[in-house]
This record gives C-alpha cells, sequence and structure tokens, in this order.
C-alpha cells in the first residue's frame, strides 16, 4: 500500500530508500472520514434549517426535535468533520515537515484514528438519546469525555513524539499552529468538563462549577475552540496547503510568527464577550470586548498573509480550482474575523445577540472559512495519497465552488436581514413604552428568511456531495502517476 | 521584596507586552532575514508534489 506502511523503513534496506516512508494510511482514512462526517453534518444542518421554517417537520417524535438535532448538527460539523479534516492533515503536515513518520507507527496513528470516531459516535447517539451535559459545544457526557481524553493525549503524544524526532532542524509554522490546538484543546476540554457522575453505571453527571464561573468557564472554553479548534487549526492548514498549492512559500515567514504569537496572547481573553450584560463583573465584559477587538489585528495580518502567498501566482486560481478554496476560504476568515470583533462590542451585541446574526456570522466562519480550506486541503490531497496524476475533473471543482458560494451569500445574507430585523423588533415599543412586537410577531417575520437560508444551505450541501462523486471518482478512475515516482514508492516497500 | 510582589503580579499586561515585544524584535531583526526565509521553504523542498507537477 504505497509509502505509507514501508516496513523496509526500518530493516536494513533504509539507507537505499530515497523516498521517506511516512505513514499515510491514517491520514487516508481521515480524509474518506472527514467527506463522510461533512455530508452528514451538512444534511442534518440543511433538515433543522426547515425544522425552524416548518415545525412539522420535528415529527412528533423525541428523537427528531431540533433539540436533539441541534447540538447532532454542530458536534457533525466542528468536531467530526473538522476534527477529522484537522487530525488527518496534521498528521501529514507535522509527518512532511518535520522529513520524519509518525512517532509510535501506525498502531497509535490508527488508535487515534479509531479512538476519535468512537468518540464522534458515542456523542452523536448520546444526543439522540437525550443524554447531554447541555453545555453548547461541550455537549458529550461524562464517560465520552474521558474517552476524549485519552485519545487526545495519545494524539498529543504522537505529534510532539513526531516533532521531537523531526530531521529538519526548524519547525515549521503549521506545525505551531497545529500543536496549539492540540495544547489549548486538551486544556479546555478538561477543565470545562469537569464533572461529578451520578453513579458509574449511570450517563447522568453534575458539573463541578457553579453560577456565574460556570458561565464564564463555559464561554472560556466555547470562544477559545472557536479561537484554537476552528481557528489555529486551520491556519496551520493554511499555511503548508497554501504554500503547497501555489508552489511559492509563504508571503512573510516573520509575519506568520507574529501571528502565531499575538493569536496565543489575545485570543485567550476573548470569552467574555459571549456573556455581556449579564451577572458576568462588567470589567470582565469589557475586557473581554477590547482583547476582542484587538484580535482582529493578528487576524488581518494572517489574512494578508495567506493571500499575499498568491502574489506573483495569480494566474493560478484560474487554472486550479481547489487553490480558489483555499484563498476564498482565507477570504471568509478575514470577513468573518471582522464581523466578530464588531459584534463583540457592547452597544452592537445589545442588537445582535441571541437573534439570527449570530448564527450568521457562525456560519459565515464555518462555511465560509473552516469546510472551504478543509475542501482546499482534501482537493489537494485526495491526489496525492492516492497517487494520481489528477482529480477526475477540474470542471466539477468549479460547480462545486460556484454552489458553494452561492449558497453561502444565501445563507448569511438571509441570517443578516433575519437578525437584524429580530432585533430591532424585540427592542421596539411604542409611545406608551409598551413592546411594540409579542414574540412571535418576530417568529412569523422570520419565516421567508429560514426559508432562504434552508435554501442556502441545500446548495452547500449540493457542492459536497458533488465533491465526493469527484473524489471517489478520482481515486477509482483517475489516472495513476507515471511509472518514476510510483518506482520510488515501490522502492519504499 | 515581598511587598513588591503583589505590585509586579498587578502588572501582568505590561509583563505579556514586553514579552510579546521581544517575540517581534527576535522576528524581525534584520540578521534573521536569511535564516527565515529559508525556514518559509520547508514544505517546498519536501519531495516535489508530483499531482501538480503534471498539470
Amino acid at each position: 500500500m504505497g509509502v505509507a506502511i514501508a516496513d523496509g523503513a526500518y530493516g536494513g534496506t533504509a539507507k537505499a530508500v530515497p523516498v521517506e516512508a511516512y505513514h499515510e494510511d491514517v491520514v487516508r482514512a481521515f480524509v474518506v472520514a472527514a467527506m463522510f462526517w461533512g455530508i452528514a453534518a451538512f444534511a442534518a444542518g440543511v433538515y433543522i434549517a426547515f425544522q425552524l421554517a416548518f415545525p412539522d417537520l420535528n415529527l412528533g417524535l423525541e428523537w427528531t426535535t431540533f433539540g436533539r438535532l441541534r447540538p447532532l448538527h454542530t458536534s457533525a460539523a466542528i468536531f467530526a468533520f473538522g476534527g477529522s479534516a484537522l487530525i488527518g492533515s496534521s498528521l501529514y503536515v507535522v509527518q512532511r515537515t518535520c522529513r520524519a513518520p509518525l512517532f509510535g507507527g501506525r498502531e497509535w496513528g490508527w488508535f487515534i484514528f479509531f479512538g476519535y470516531q468512537l468518540f464522534i459516535v458515542m456523542a452523536a447517539t448520546g444526543y439522540l438519546l437525550g443524554i447531554t451535559q447541555g453545555k453548547e459545544y461541550a455537549e458529550p457526557e461524562w464517560y465520552v469525555d474521558l474517552w476524549l481524553t485519552i485519545v487526545w493525549v495519545v494524539y498529543l503524544v504522537v505529534f510532539v513524539g513526531t516533532i521531537m524526532k523531526r530531521r529538519e532542524p526548524h519547525i515549521y509554522v503549521a506545525n505551531w499552529f497545529y500543536l496549539a490546538f492540540i495544547l489549548t484543546i486538551a486544556v479546555l476540554h478538561i477543565v470545562n468538563n469537569t464533572a461529578l457522575p451520578v453513579s458509574l453505571t449511570g450517563t447522568k453527571s453534575y458539573v463541578a462549577w457553579a453560577g456565574v464561573q460556570d458561565a464564564m468557564i463555559q464561554w472560556w472554553y466555547g470562544h477559545n475552540a472557536v479561537g484554537f479548534f476552528l481557528t489555529a487549526g486551520f491556519l496551520g492548514m493554511m499555511y503548508y496547503f497554501i504554500p503547497k498549492a501555489a508552489g511559492r512559500p509563504v508571503y512573510s515567514y516573520r509575519l506568520s510568527i507574529i501571528h502565531f504569537w499575538a493569536l496565543i496572547f489575545l485570543y485567550i481573553w476573548a470569552g467574555p464577550h459571549h456573556l455581556h450584560y449579564t451577572a458576568l463583573p462588567d470589567w470582565t465584559q469589557t475586557l473581554g470586548m477590547v482583547f476582542s477587538v484587538i484580535l482582529w489585528m493578528p487576524s488581518w495580518g494572517g489574512m494578508i498573509n495567506g493571500i499575499m502567498t498568491l502574489s506573483g501566482a495569480w494566474d493560478k486560481l484560474r487554472t486550479d480550482p481547489s487553490l480558489r478554496f483555499s484563498v476564498t476560504a482565507v477570504g471568509f476568515y478575514g470577513m468573518s474575523t471582522f464581523e466578530g470583533p464588531v459584534m463583540s462590542v457592547k452597544a452592537v451585541n445589545g442588537l445582535s445577540h441571541y437573534t439570527d446574526w449570530t448564527i450568521g456570522h457562525v456560519h459565515s466562519g464555518a462555511l465560509g472559512w473552516v469546510a472551504f480550506i478543509c475542501f482546499g486541503m482534501i482537493y489537494y490531497l485526495v491526489p496525492v495519497l492516492w497517487k494520481k496524476q489528477r482529480l477526475y475533473s477540474a470542471r466539477l471543482v468549479e460547480w462545486h465552488f460556484w454552489t458553494a458560494t452561492v449558497g453561502i451569500v444565501f445563507y448569511i445574507t438571509a441570517m443578516w436581514v433575519s437578525g437584524i430585523m429580530q432585533g430591532l423588533m424585540w427592542r421596539a415599543y411604542d409611545e406608551y413604552g409598551f413592546l411594540q412586537y409579542s414574540f412571535v410577531e418576530t417568529v412569523q417575520a422570520m419565516h421567508p428568511y429560514y426559508i432562504i437560508r434552508g435554501i442556502g444551505g441545500l446548495l452547500f450541501l449540493t457542492g459536497a456531495i458533488l465533491m465526493v462523486i469527484n473524489l471517489i471518482r478520482t481515486v477509482r478512475s483517475a489516472p495513476a502517476l507515471e511509472p518514476v515516482t510510483q518506482a520510488a514508492a515501490v522502492a519504499a516497500e | 521584596m515581598h511587598e513588591l510582589l503583589p505590585l509586579l503580579k498587578q502588572l501582568w499586561l505590561v509583563w505579556f507586552l514586553v514579552l510579546f515585544l521581544g517575540i517581534v524584535f527576535w522576528a524581525f531583526r534584520p540578521s534573521a532575514k536569511r535564516r527565515f526565509e529559508a525556514d518559509a521553504m520547508i514544505p517546498l523542498n519536501d519531495d516535489p508534489s508530483p499531482a501538480r507537477n503534471n498539470r
């Protein structure tokens, strides 16, 4: 199986082997898993979007209500799709840029893969059965949390171990971002999920924290999950796959160092902006707001660094549709990291919080940045991993790109209009000081926008299905690499 | 010294800023220019990505 296993590399033939023997089987598995969970997450999202427009779709069954399907959708998108893409790509990038095969070998790699998939299945089935901690983005109960901790620590050991046995003196910046992601998620996960199970045979537990401290820890976790899972990890992806696809080094390596440290220093303080006008002390809210606004700078520094990598190679955007995904992703990253600081300002937050504006903001990040950078990575990686000359069809990628982009535009514009309208209706009062609208009137007013949003999601899902068809065709029928590199791959075995 | 400690602790923001400015200086000092340019080439010095070259 290609260069992945390469038992010979550990034997006497190692010196004769010109090509490094990397463990790529597990990367392939993660790429397939990412696509599978991606489709599942997008489909669940489309379904619950239409549930909000047409409540009959709840079907009158407890397992299919919005309340249970919503965490299924968010976890499938973030942890199953995003997580599989992150872990898989990080294991690929760390081997390539350190020029060393995975620490722990293929056994540990497979443990991470199957361990993580088991975590996803345990969490998802739990949601449908109503087993939840009720903490947003940290819904899995204590036994699932414990299992994830074990898997995650193994992942950390494998990643750090590979870095430690590297043959490249410098640790490339993509690995810094990936490592920050792994380490920080470990800390966040453990602290936020500290809980006491009611019994060792039951699913129910009580979180150790209480009151406003619990709220603060939850959003310290929640926002840093955004910062280190949905941002730092995918920036690692950006710093490897954009230079690779563009065939030129990152615009400024020094800027990437500043980008990294500025994000690390700032992100950890931004959580309180989720708790404006709550019982949280005022100074904490203001602190969170100030740090969120300052965060704009490193975010845009990183965006400029990613996009300017293409300077002198802009024509590739025309000929390489997968690179177009990565670069558009960075554009969306810039857009949502501008919108985020604006929304963190208390006066704006007073209007936007609890409305659909937040949902629109999240999705311009999740669809535009996270999913697009993953698509770019996968389109690049599949021909490389399966030793193909090229993708089955560049035209299909083009179709995917435009359906998905139009889908996102539908989604976020519908949510802007709906969210701002909702916020304004909630606060409108008449000349006597009475609220002008009842709650149900605001729900009624949002109905058309919910349908537009659902159509946008449907377009995005359609694009992803085109992608899966294209990738399956690539693996099955695209021409294999010419003999020269094939021979090197065979020699590695 | 022990009386000074609470004051120094309060100034954490200043210490972090100093640390960060140190990193900025470390990254942008002129003597490191060539070194970082070489580091940026790490992903590209890898075996050439065959999938792209055949386009």
